[in-house]
């Protein structure tokens, strides 16, 4: 689904990423861990498309297409999700107005026809429901007001809605009490199909006692440092992310 | 280009050549005002840079231009008008229609609407109500210096006159569609008066559109007196091509506990000046003056709002807010003045506006003199982009590139639509807005003028 080979991308003039290289089939779940500073979020904007870091090296492909080719839009419509580490708050675009637009870009994409009102609506309830959002959304405007846990739940609802191919998480769990981590665990792990994958960036262990991974990487100093199964993500918990820094540094990566 | 003294001179030639035929067609009670007005004109001249208030919208370059002058209309362009209809659905208000400003069925020139509501022409009304005018006319817009109000009642030939009498709620609001339609280069100058008498409510919606792509200067001045409790609502929308410059002087004169909300909405037009003094004269009293202007190409919208604090306990709130594209101007000036004694005052304002281009300019000023002690006042004034944060979001849900723009532009606008109190005119207002953003012509689609 997605193959990334020796990506290397520039933020302000500085190399952040510094020749990533992974692969992520359907139905799997890679977890990206690291460090803060290591480059995760650049890694998500790239793949996302935004412009601000600059891809100098590599390619990346996503069902057979060249990725960084495509707008952000683009990239949306092939099934791509972003769900941000700091979503963004729109005023004056209500959440009903712009899930609408989304929903129906989508639909046209695929050649299919808008959906009505009420069928539209109803979709709403359906995923609201799916995710466990209680929040009231009519009338509201994009993430204003909202808290920082409403925040990161509306990114697993909208995620629900788009129904997309490929999400990448982007430290969703950060800041999060338990019941809205479990609510984020509980919303990929409904979504999960075998013709989908996820890419889950965490700082930390504790989602993905919930959200149960098929691959765990290790991203330091723009590198994939390691890659293992789940019990990696076990062991950097009682480690901590020294050790990571220390075996890089004794086997001589850098 | 002409120097201001020779512009002043052009005028007072105009003025001399013409009184004979502005006199013979308005009320001796106008005629009173000319010649003294004259004399204030020859002093200030046609605003230029060195006059601070149009400091960034000087005005000689759409002075000089020798344009053809009205004083009387014409009245076989009546019929072609007047199958003009509003394409505002379910809109429930007095229509009138004007022709240049000027009325087009000659013979009704002062009619009644219910409620003993007047409304005409005030020429007319200088006659059959001569005290009441004398207590009003000329006594708002005198309290100002400005150049073009006083060429304005120097050779205006008239305008338009309301009269809401005491006590008297008015629920369908009146709109003044005003057309602007000539094979001709037009100069043309209203002043309109209406009194509302105190706790009167009563809601004006002025619409001005230009049906013929001639270029025209429209210098307008409406003085306004709100009495004690009475409420004032006053809507414009302006839409005229890029060609058209116009600029308006409202004079708001508020009496106690009396309120007006003003709201001007310019969609188009070359050059658009809106003046807009609010006196708080009377205590309690409150006022709320909103705009929104959107402009592109090489078009200027200029926006001077002066409110001012003359007696305590008054509150008063501005919001302005633009997009300009392409290489188009705005300027806001936003003047609040607190007068000695206007104690427990409260003066708001913030200007919003967002540039889409690098050519795009935006001229913002507050001007604040306070003169009291106890008074909550604050000012804010933004420009910018638009948010890219909220562009990649919207665009990493599948949106484009237009339509989250638009999206983000519609939602920065509706801040100031949202205030529009009529609810058809306000869904109008959007989707025109809308439309005007798109970069679609907004064409009224049941218009039969069809005027491109």
């Amino acid at each position: 689904m997605l193959v990334i080979k020796n990506l290397r991308a520039t933020v302000g003039g500085r190399e952040i990423l510094k020749g990533i290289s992974l692969e992520v089939k359907e139905g799997e779940i890679h977890a990206i861990m690291g460090p803060n500073g290591s480059g995760k979020s650049t890694f998500a904007a790239v793949i996302a498309g935004r412009n601000y870091a600059t891809v100098t090296e590599g390619t990346v492909k996503y069902m057979g297409k060249n990725l960084l080719e495509m707008t952000p839009e683009e990239r949306a419509l092939e099934g791509i999700f972003l769900g941000f580490q700091y979503p963004v708050e729109i005023p004056g675009v209500s959440m009903t107005n712009f899930l609408k637009t989304a929903v129906n870009e989508q639909r046209k994409h695929k050649g299919l026809e808008p959906l009505s009102a009420s069928d539209f609506l109803k979709l709403m309830r359906e995923k609201k429901e799916l995710v466990g959002l209680d929040s009231k959304l009519d009338n509201r405007s994009v993430n204003e007001g909202f808290s920082g846990g409403e925040k990161k739940k509306n990114e697993i609802f909208q995620m629900a809605m788009l129904e997309p191919r490929l999400a990448i998480l982007d430290e969703t769990d950060s800041g999060l009490d338990i019941d809205a981590l479990k609510v984020v665990a509980n919303g990929v792990n409904k979504l999960r199909r075998p013709d989908n994958a996820f890419i889950v960036i965490t700082h930390y262990q504790r989602l993905l006692d919930y959200i149960i991974p098929d691959v765990v990487h290790v991203l330091y100093d723009g590198r994939i440092v390691m890659t293992s199964g789940r019990e990696l993500a076990i062991e950097l918990e009682k480690k901590g992310y020294e050790w990571i820094k220390n075996e890089v540094e004794n086997s001589g990566i850098k | 280009m002409k120097s201001g003294n020779e512009l002043t001179e052009k005028f007072y030639r105009l003025f001399r050549e013409n009184l004979p035929v502005i006199e013979s067609v308005s009320s001796p009670l106008l005629n009173t005002f000319r010649g003294e007005a004259m004399e204030r004109f020859l002093k200030s001249g046609i605003p230029v840079r060195k006059n601070e208030p149009y400091r960034y919208t000087p005005m000689e370059a759409y002075f000089e231009y020798d344009y053809h002058n009205y004083y009387v209309p014409v009245s076989a362009n009546f019929e072609r008008i007047r199958n003009f209809k509003c394409d505002v659905e379910d809109l429930d208000c007095h229509t009138i229609l004007l022709h240049n400003g000027y009325f087009p069925e000659s013979g009704v020139k002062l009619d009644s609407l219910p409620d003993n509501i007047w409304f005409g022409s005030i020429n007319e009304a200088a006659e059959k109500f001569r005290p009441l005018m004398e207590s009003h006319l000329g006594k708002y817009c005198s309290r100002v210096d400005d150049g073009l109000v006083h060429l304005n009642t120097a050779l205006s030939p008239g305008g338009i006159f309301i009269h809401v009498p005491e006590g008297t709620m008015v629920e369908k609001p009146v709109q003044i569609i005003n057309l602007i339609e000539s094979d001709q280069d037009v100069f043309n100058q209203r002043k309109n008066l209406i009194v509302i008498e105190p706790g009167s409510v009563f809601t004006i919606i002025i619409c001005d559109h230009t049906l013929s792509l001639n270029r025209f200067l429209t210098n307008t001045v409406t003085e306004v007196y709100v009495g004690e409790n009475a409420h004032f609502n006053i809507i414009r929308i302006q839409n005229e091509h890029n060609n058209s410059f116009k600029i308006t002087s409202t004079f708001i004169h508020q009496e106690n506990n009396s309120s007006v909300s003003s709201n001007n909405i310019t969609l188009h037009g070359g050059l658009v000046r809106n003046n807009t003094f609010l006196f708080l004269s009377g205590q309690d009293a409150q006022c709320t003056s909103y705009g929104l202007y959107l402009a592109d190409k090489m078009q200027h919208i200029d926006n001077y709002v002066n409110v001012e604090h003359l007696a305590p306990g008054c509150t008063s709130n501005q919001l302005f807010k633009g997009i300009l594209d392409e290489k188009s101007k705005g300027v806001f000036n936003g003047r609040i003045y607190v007068a000695r004694g206007a104690q427990d005052t409260s003066a708001y304002q913030k200007n919003n506006s967002i540039l889409l281009t690098n050519d795009a300019r935006m001229y913002t000023k507050p001007h604040l003199e306070i003169f009291a002690d106890e008074v909550k006042c604050s000012h804010g004034a933004t420009v910018g982009q638009l948010d890219n944060d909220a562009m990649f979001y919207l665009q990493s849900r599948g949106i484009n590139r237009d339509e989250a723009r638009l999206m983000l532009m519609t939602a920065f606008a509706d801040e100031v639509i949202q205030k529009i109190s009529i609810e058809p005119l306000k869904h109008r207002i959007r989707e025109l807005v809308i439309k005007r953003l798109r970069g679609e012509v907004i064409r009224c689609t049941f218009c039969a003028v069809k005027c491109n």
